[in-house]
């Protein structure tokens, strides 16, 4: 590899053990990608540090923050004491239950307290601890061109495709890491070779509704993997809540780091300008056909249609997602054999608070609550067989983790389950 | 009489030498949310190797998918003893980099010939990660296919 002076000072210890143990880590990273050099990053968003059952388990007798950090988030063999990170912009993503409502979950008092804790130290170590996936929502965000160091492959693909920041998907590891340092590898999506469209998408169908948006990115994740597509077809202006789904779905059936909508995303003016004037490696078109397996794919587990739970907010709601959840409520309660929880960030739940949304929802019987989610904080409610969701990213993960059927489709679809505890989507 | 056995060069990933028994998949594979790292299954849902464990083998698979928890899923496999012994893969991208690193196992990627077309799972594997080089020698000799440039080298 090729190191700067700062580099080569970090790695040599200069500035401090923790900080040579994040070089180390990045050195031994670059190589395995066989990339020679590093790029500046300013802005990180990981999970540093953070706690769990099993990690308390492992390291609990080594220390807390301290030791987590060095021994698992930075691989390292020794405990160092942790310093303030490196870059102006450092966030930590979401956690694994709720600081309040943790009872409602399932999850032991062990796992709030040592959630708490954690949450604690990052914040003292200048962390700014938003506890979501939806950091771009919680007044975390990026600049056009700006190198970052992201995890989370529905905010790496956000950042990327909408906000035209520049991130691979980091690993807990690496954007720690990158956090003492403000170094990642200077590979992939950080060159202007690495962000050039590959595949053509020609949308050859309705795509208006954010269960379209679903289905549209869980076919596309599918085609193209890791690739890069570039969609067109797609009129009008595609919404934050749009986006935030699409990106969710490819990243999750695929590898999806990067997108562009031809009109709408800010490296595709056109769609020459997404290929830079090269050939696409493939066309491929999307049309009725393609959405209905889409749909088949998604509902695949689906068996009884009686609903035990409906849950909302993946990735974690916007306000004005849980405006239209309260909204189609419409002031009924939902059925005495299902519950309803909703997920979204400590920020957004703030405006929920002060706009009486979650008062809403908890008047229908259901629950907000922040932090993480059914996926994340591996809870349902108890005795949870089938599940309806309308996100394309839980409706992939979920049934596998807790091992449960899932329906999928739009909010409407959900609500109404949780409302008469039948699911009545139909295919498209 | 020996197995036929074929060598293939590729890129050093992690140092490091390790063998045993390959599970091979043409797929991609998810970290967070595909595996379960207390006995090193695999769980995603329309996964061919749902249900089966890396723990002990040689995985050689097409790449990473999915989440970005995909280093931190494979990293508790290591801690509960649950990894790869080594990895074989076809698609570099930087979970999958950043997963072998923390696992702390031999990696090699970039072979001269496609792996998930040589490898078949049950096959014994040797994986060379300071020399870059993977042997395999077929479960059932019948089933072998030629030996590479590597000729003498059909006697382990």
């Amino acid at each position: 590899m090729r190191l700067r002076d700062d580099e080569k000072a970090m790695l040599d210890g200069e500035r401090g053990a923790a900080r040579q143990k994040a070089m180390d880590l990045l050195v031994r990273y670059a190589n395995a990608l066989g990339c020679e050099e590093f790029v500046d990053v300013t802005n990180v968003a990981g999970v540093p540090g953070q706690a769990s059952l099993f990690l308390e388990q492992q390291f609990g007798h080594s220390g807390g923050y301290d030791a987590r950090y060095s021994l698992y988030d930075l691989d390292s063999d020794g405990v160092a004491a942790i310093p303030e990170p490196a870059v102006p912009h450092a966030c930590h993503l979401q956690g694994g239950t709720d600081p309040e409502a943790w009872p409602v979950l399932g999850h032991k008092p062990e796992l709030a307290a040592i959630g708490r804790t954690s949450d604690q130290a990052a914040a003292e170590h200048g962390i700014r601890v938003l506890k979501t996936c939806t950091p771009y929502l919680a007044g975390f965000e990026a600049r056009r061109g700006e190198h970052c160091a992201w995890m989370e492959s529905s905010a790496v693909v956000y950042c990327n495709s909408v906000l035209g920041a520049r991130t691979n998907t980091e690993g807990r590891e690496s954007t720690s890491a990158a956090m003492l340092t403000g170094k990642i590898p200077n590979f992939g999506l950080h060159l202007d070779d690495g962000r050039v469209g590959t595949h053509l998408i020609e949308v050859d169908h309705p795509t208006e509704s954010v269960m379209d948006f679903g289905l549209l990115g869980y076919w596309i994740g599918e085609q193209v993997q890791e690739r890069i597509p570039v969609v067109r077809g797609l009129p009008g202006p595609v919404d934050l809540v749009r986006h935030k789904h699409f990106g969710a779905a490819a990243a999750s059936s695929g590898g999806t780091e990067l997108y562009h909508i031809v009109g709408q995303t800010p490296e595709a003016p056109t769609a020459e300008a997404a290929f830079a004037g090269r050939t696409p490696r493939e066309k491929i078109r999307y049309g009725a056909a393609e959405r209905r397996l889409s749909w088949e794919l998604l509902n695949q587990t689906g068996r009884s249609r009686d609903v035990d739970y409906v849950m909302l907010g993946c990735p974690h709601a916007a306000f004005e997602q849980l405006s239209e959840a309260a909204q189609l409520l419409d002031g009924r309660r939902i059925h005495a054999n299902c519950a309803l929880w909703i997920f979204t960030s400590r920020a957004v739940k703030a405006r929920a608070d002060a706009a009486g949304l979650t008062q809403a929802i908890r008047d229908a019987g259901g629950q907000l609550m922040t932090d993480t989610c059914s996926a994340i904080g591996q809870a349902v409610p108890p005795g949870t067989k089938v599940v309806a969701l309308d996100s394309a990213k839980q409706a992939h993960y979920l049934p596998a983790i807790m091992n449960i059927e899932a329906w999928f489709g739009t909010t409407r679809d959900c609500i109404d389950a949780a409302l008469t505890g039948r699911w009545g989507g139909v295919p498209p | 009489m020996s197995d036929a056995v074929v060598v293939l060069r590729g890129r050093a990933v992690i140092a490091g030498l390790a063998e045993g028994e390959a599970l091979v998949s043409t797929e991609t594979l998810s970290g967070w949310g595909g595996v379960d790292p207390r006995t090193g299954t695999v769980i995603e849902t329309r996964h061919p190797l749902r249900g089966q464990s890396f723990r002990d083998k040689v995985l050689v698979f097409r790449g990473a998918k999915g989440s970005s928890g995909w280093s931190s899923m494979f990293h508790l496999c290591r801690l509960a003893g649950t990894a790869p012994r080594a990895l074989v893969f076809n698609e570099m991208t930087t979970k999958i980099a950043l997963g072998a690193v923390v696992m702390r196992i031999p990696a090699v990627t970039g072979l001269e010939r496609d792996p998930l077309e040589l490898v078949s799972t049950g096959d014994w594997v040797r994986v060379d990660g300071d020399r870059g080089l993977v042997e395999i020698r077929k479960r059932s000799p019948e089933l072998a296919v030629p030996t590479s440039a590597f000729g003498a080298q059909d006697k382990v």
